[in-house]
């Protein structure tokens, strides 16, 4: 799983388990992540993916494993430690604040506050103007209530909350399951700039077409267990696609805890 | 990522009526206008019948209107708190209890502690059992918001176990006991023609009143002027101004016409060795103390909810509990806080009503929990959660008195009060809930 230079991976998330009343979601599964690359972490609805995931945003609470940031452990229990350390996550269910604009959502739980500790709507809306323009140049409507905007204006809402703070480590789940094709191209573009910028970048999805052009490597789950670990240039997609349904290895890829032997 | 809403927008503009193109400019909320309509409505009812039943309108008379006034203030104060409770979905069935137990506590360390140590009528004695009451109710609340935050109980069973509670230990803190009279400074509290301001002061207060509302509107119209948002049209600006200095000004008038009893002018004129006789001096009452409580509570939480990140954090909550805690807000700390400030005002509240009455009983503020709830949701705030205003529970304070007091002038029994309040709430709801469904 390990790359051969000696950078230090972003992050580095080691037998990480979680279960939810006996039922072993996230079954002592590791991943790792360097800057400026993005891992796919791909597997059925139900395989943990999700799950791994938001333990690493602090949404869940690992019951055992560790997580080192940089190389060093990270102590994350809640959303705010994550973000301490750079963590910022964009979920399936994007999960913004509906009754509130666009730009109180970008900065939801990081007001910029003026001199007398009131909110300053101003420098927030200019700021969201600012990050808006370069992600969707046609977005206009910052006065309205997020719930009175489309999908993939939401989406955007989404995204630039998480870049908006100088993410160092982007989690995407499902990033592109509720867009239109052009909705989905922009994203890809986005992914793209944001590799460039050294940002280290998660994709989660069950769907092995949505991301295998923009991820570097995937990482398979199957039943709360890694299945293996690929660069998506050394595999096929239908390769890929065997690890997902079957479990089953290629030679091409390192095989993790969960990897099936029947074959 | 495209944007068609925005061009739609220009082609309804002009098929729309008069009416809503003037609610378009003047930026007026459509559910405002239908509740000061209902206020009309209800008090234009109440005096023409009776009017037309009893032979004498009593109800727009500046006699009852400024009752009304000062009868609001108690649960007005409290709906301005419960619209954070359920605009975060929770409920607090507690307030009328956390009001008896404050008012019973306040008027113990008035009537027989503090005179023990700072001796009868004392200065320091209304301020101290004020600051007592006010912390009491804050403690009870954030003691209710920590049950429900951290330990997971929902608040409906919290506030409904502390309906009970609370009740309970008031009885107990003075075993049932009616307290009375509470200190003299601290009866002004809760109006009657000793705690008002008299005709000059209500000037005053109606001077800054119409001052701070021409520079909310010049400051509005700067701020969008300077970041290039559409502006008001002026006539919309003039007519905002000068319609809510009018209702302003009205109000004065309307409270310095209400003049001070005879008895208590003779009781003024013994006092104050005057020469003139009782009955040619004309004292007004202007606004009651309890009434000035009310606007100030209320410009506060406005801007508590506007203005400050604790008030975006409660409107986040309402709209998507499970994004706001995973943006990183902690929304267990907020849920105390609310439910601490919602303790606190029935404090206050507590005050008022117990100085209103110049006494502490064991049931004051029975059921007053429910009139506070059906205030803030007449006013306009979701159950759903996420939506509600601070002028909207006031608002609908004053049309639940309303309707009591109309109700009470033209004498119908309590039994058919309760079941008329009662109904109002449903009808109230239903219309909301049809309002909301056609808005979207």
């Amino acid at each position: 799983m390990s790359k051969d230079n000696k950078v230090t991976p972003l992050v580095e998330i080691k037998d990480l388990s979680i279960a939810f009343g006996g039922i072993k979601a996230v079954d002592h599964a590791s991943v790792d992540l360097y800057p400026g690359e993005v891992v796919a972490i791909l597997g059925h609805n139900g395989a943990g993916k999700s799950t791994l995931i938001k333990i690493l945003s602090g949404a869940y609470k690992r019951d055992s494993g560790t997580i080192l940031v940089d190389g060093k452990e990270a102590d994350i229990n809640n959303p705010r430690d994550a973000k301490k350390y750079g963590i910022e996550t964009i979920y399936q269910t994007l999960a913004v604040a509906d009754n509130v604009d666009a730009a109180a959502n970008l900065f939801l739980g990081r007001e910029v506050l003026t001199n007398w500790g009131t909110l300053d709507d101003v420098a927030m809306e200019a700021q969201a103007r600012k990050v808006m323009g370069r992600l969707n140049p046609n977005f206009q409507r910052f006065k309205e209530p997020v719930s009175k905007l489309s999908g993939g204006q939401r989406q955007s809402v989404a995204i630039a909350r998480a870049i908006l703070f100088n993410a160092r480590i982007l989690i995407m789940d499902e990033p592109t399951a509720a867009l239109g094709p052009q909705e989905t191209e922009q994203v890809g573009q986005l992914i793209h700039r944001l590799k460039e910028d050294g940002i280290g970048i998660f994709l989660i999805s069950h769907d092995i077409h949505d991301v295998f052009d923009l991820a570097d490597r995937v990482a398979v789950m199957k039943n709360g267990q890694m299945v293996g670990y690929a660069r998506t240039k050394d595999v096929t997609k239908d390769e890929v696609l065997g690890m997902i349904i079957l479990g089953k290895c290629p030679p091409a890829a390192t095989p993790g805890p969960g990897a099936s032997t029947d074959f | 990522m495209s944007d068609t809403t925005q061009t739609t927008g220009a082609a309804k503009v002009e098929n729309e009526g008069a009416f809503t193109r003037f609610l378009r400019a003047t930026e007026i909320d459509a559910r405002l206008l239908g509740m000061i309509a209902a206020l009309v409505v209800i008090w234009v009812g109440f005096h023409l019948y009776g009017k037309i039943a009893n032979g004498y309108g009593a109800f727009l008379t500046a006699r009852n209107l400024w009752n009304l006034s000062v009868q609001t203030a108690s649960i007005g104060v409290m709906a301005t708190g419960m619209v954070l409770i359920i605009v975060t979905r929770h409920i607090d069935l507690s307030v009328g209890s956390i009001l008896g137990f404050c008012a019973m506590s306040m008027a113990i360390i008035q009537v027989w502690i503090l005179p023990e140590f700072l001796g009868l009528g004392h200065p320091l004695i209304w301020p101290i059992a004020v600051l007592c009451g006010l912390l009491i109710g804050c403690l009870i609340g954030a003691f209710h918001g920590f049950l429900v935050a951290y330990l997971g109980i929902p608040a409906f069973i919290v506030t409904l176990g502390g309906l009970l509670v609370w009740r309970g230990a008031a009885f107990l803190l003075a075993r049932g006991e009616t307290i009375s009279p509470v200190d003299a400074t601290f009866a002004k509290l809760g109006g009657g023609p000793y705690g008002s301001i008299g005709s000059l002061g209500s000037w005053i207060v109606g001077a800054i009143a119409c001052a701070a509302l021409v520079w909310l509107l010049f400051n509005g119209r700067t701020q969008r002027r300077r970041f290039k948002f559409p502006l008001r049209p002026m006539w919309a600006e003039m007519f905002l101004g000068g319609t809510g200095s009018a209702i302003i000004l009205g109000t004065v008038l309307l409270v310095n016409s209400y003049p001070w009893p005879i008895g208590i002018v003779r009781q003024y004129v013994a006092a104050n060795n005057l020469q003139t006789p009782a009955e040619e001096i004309f004292k007004s009452h202007g606004f009651a103390i309890p009434v000035l409580i009310l606007i100030a509570v209320g410009v506060a939480m406005t801007f508590l909810t506007t203005r400050t990140r604790f008030g975006r954090y409660v409107f986040a909550i309402g709209g998507n509990p499970e994004a706001a805690e995973l943006a990183g807000i902690n929304t267990r700390w907020v849920t105390v806080k609310i439910f601490a400030i919602m303790g606190t005002l029935a404090g206050l509240s507590a005050v008022i009503s117990s100085a209103r009455l110049n006494s502490a009983t064991n049931n004051l503020g029975t059921l007053d929990e429910l009139y506070v709830i059906a205030a803030a949701v007449i006013g306009g705030t979701s159950f759903a959660g996420g939506i509600g205003t601070i002028y909207g529970a006031i608002l609908g304070a004053l049309v639940m008195q309303s309707l009591q007091t109309g109700m009470v002038l033209i004498g119908f029994d309590a039994a058919i009060q309760q079941m008329v309040v009662g109904s109002v709430l449903v009808v109230a709801v239903w219309i909301d809930t049809i309002y909301r469904r056609r808005a979207k």
